[in-house]
């Protein structure tokens, strides 16, 4: 009874706080922003009284949760949020895709001009969709591989309901035009410190249930789910160091200046693509991967130096995001050559996923979700070959500020990211709603091709575009001047923002598909259908040739 | 100390004392599961997440 007046009286005052704070506004943004907060102090309050027994606890009868079974119950939630999620950000996507080839799209609005969506997008696709995955995911494998329920659980509740509207807070900032102008750190700083808070109790809720562990040794993919959640806390803070301008307002301006403020952003940029976006996925790999296919990871010993490998070197490898620029040269080079011997431990990783299959390599024609596993491998491999040869100076020098970067960061997004939390949904669904298969395995199918050649439309498209734009901008003429205006540069990609857009019609209508066929699934239907592949067998011809015969 | 050989320090400490100490604890991370006798541990390892009557479920 006492939690319950504790909690509720919690609840009271953070809504109180957030009536202070909206009615001192001094901005409209900060004002919308606080009515939010509140509206979620008054859910919190309102969930807080109305789903507690009280006759139990009138009768002095604690509710205690059944440790022999796992805590499900957000991760549930968790599935359905980031299909829902992993939708929108696609459809925002492919929305700013069209604005770039049809700037009428721009609609005449400030909150639906692309500087204002194209944040949206990357924000719904990296922090709702994939951030939403990996808590989901990592409260399911940390319980199985623990064999214990997931500690902390009132904190595993307000970690992932507070990460919900982080995102909602960041979201509709954006449109609003709340922004501190950092690519990936876009929030201003009153939602970073909330998330801060949430990330926080993340650590927290993680670490107890792997002190409460059964089993003697901590899986590999705690190991990367561990270092996820670490180092984002970590470069979150440093980048993140602003002073308000006002307590009651939503600007706020950096500590850092020029060109310390821009390495710091850039180290906060590439970690969080080296541990947001692979470490955190690669423990959703390195459990899913070996589950899937029956079979234990291909080397254990090769998943810990793969381990070490990316976290010592993807840490130096931010500074490739400013070469040519007014960054020490050294630290250029050094950021060059981390980021090419991070090719080594990245193709490590990407092997031993890959020979995991090694000896049932027929699953990749029999099982769909094996199959988009195969090919979120081979586009992490991809990746990260690519990535590292892009940071080379003398590459970059054509390739940076063009589409090429944009169709790098799809390969790895899409291919890797995308497809590794499809097979992870795909996984999940039937386990956490008790179904014996998916609703529909031809539909996985559906998926995989439209997944994999929206990928290959929006990838192909933005390398011509890349080079193009690239080739077009440094080509000087016999008497010093460039050739080309940038309008004429804007002209000829045309075609290929066409084509590009196109990838993300295939992309979204893979994702509405895995939509349907979830919730088919959690409906408890099963699509009647044949498997995907029958051994072909005919009894009548299964005979030795009769004698003489022919 | 002036700013500028405060960055001059750390500068040279990074990329000497730093560095080494770096390597050593990188390599001894990476040589730990190879050492002699861990291969049991190893395969003990990779295969927990199916033990028990419901596979590691």
């Amino acid at each position: 009874m006492e939690s319950v007046v504790a909690r509720a009286g919690l609840w009271l005052a953070a809504l109180f706080v957030a009536i202070v704070f909206f009615v001192n506004a001094v901005d409209t943004g900060f004002a919308i922003h606080m009515a939010v907060f509140g509206l979620a102090a008054l859910a919190g309050l309102v969930i807080a009284l109305r789903g507690t027994n009280y006759l139990a606890a009138a009768g002095g009868v604690r509710v205690v949760a059944d440790q022999g079974r796992y805590d499900d119950d957000l991760i549930r939630a968790g599935v359905i949020l980031t299909t829902f999620w992993g939708c929108v950000g696609f459809l925002v996507g492919l929305f700013i895709a069209l604005q770039l080839a049809f700037p009428v799209l721009n609609l005449g609005f400030e909150y639906t001009t692309f500087g204002r969506l194209r944040p949206l997008h990357t924000s719904a696709v990296i922090f709702a969709f994939g951030g939403t995955a990996l808590i989901t995911t990592s409260f399911y494998i940390v319980q199985r591989s623990c064999r214990a329920r997931l500690a902390l659980p009132g904190l595993a509740k307000f970690v992932f309901w507070g990460y919900q509207l982080f995102i909602v807070l960041a979201a509709t900032g954006y449109v609003l035009g709340v922004t501190q102008g950092k690519e990936y750190a876009e929030p201003e700083w009153y939602v970073d410190l909330w998330l801060t808070l949430v990330w926080v109790a993340y650590l927290a809720v993680f670490v107890a249930t792997i002190m409460k562990r059964k089993e003697p040794h901590i899986y590999v993919a705690n190991w990367f789910f561990l270092a996820f959640i670490l180092t984002v806390a970590m470069l979150h803070l440093a980048n993140n160091m602003n002073l308000p301008v006002s307590l009651f307002g939503s600007r706020s301006y950096p500590v850092w200046a020029g060109v310390q403020g821009a390495l710091i952003q850039w180290w906060y940029g590439h970690n969080a693509v080296g541990f947001f976006l692979t470490a955190g996925f690669l423990a959703m790999m390195y459990y899913f991967v070996p589950k899937q296919a029956e079979r234990p990871i291909y080397s254990y010993r090769l998943s810990i130096l793969h381990f070490w490998g990316l976290i010592f070197l993807y840490i130096w490898a931010g500074p490739h995001h400013l070469h040519y620029t007014a960054l020490p040269d050294w630290a250029q080079t050094l950021g060059m050559v981390f980021s090419i011997m991070l090719w080594m431990p990245s193709w490590g990783g990407m092997i031993n996923g890959l020979m995991t299959l090694n000896g049932a390599w027929d699953k990749v024609r029999t099982d769909p979700i094996i199959r988009m596993m195969v090919m979120s491998l081979a586009f992490y491999g991809m990746s990260t070959f690519e990535g590292p040869m892009m940071s080379i100076k003398s590459v970059n020098s054509l390739s940076h500020y063009t589409d090429w970067t944009i169709g790098h960061v799809h390969s790895g997004a899409l291919g890797w990211n995308g497809m590794i939390t499809f097979c992870a949904i795909y996984y999940l669904t039937p386990r956490l709603w008790g179904r014996e298969r998916m609703f529909s395995s031809r539909m996985i199918n559906w998926h995989f091709w439209l997944a994999t050649l929206g990928i290959v439309f929006y990838a192909s498209s933005m390398w011509v575009a890349g080079i193009t734009q690239g080739l077009m901008w440094r080509e000087y003429g016999a008497d010093g001047y460039l050739v080309n205006s940038f309008a004429e540069t804007v002209a000829a990609l045309h075609p290929m923002y066409l084509l590009r857009a196109f990838g993300g019609v295939l992309y979204l209508s893979g994702g509405l598909i895995m939509a349907y066929n979830v919730w088919q699934t959690i409906a408890g239907n099963l699509r009647q259908e044949e498997p995907l592949r029958l051994a072909a067998h005919d009894p009548a011809k299964d005979v030795p040739l009769a004698k003489g015969g022919i | 100390m002036s700013p500028h050989s405060t960055y001059e320090t750390l500068r040279h400490f990074a990329d000497s004392w730093g560095l080494a100490a770096m390597v050593v604890v990188f390599l001894f991370l990476v040589a730990w599961p190879f050492r002699p006798g861990a291969r049991g541990d190893n395969e003990a390892a990779a295969n927990m997440i199916f033990e028990g009557e419901d596979n590691g479920e």
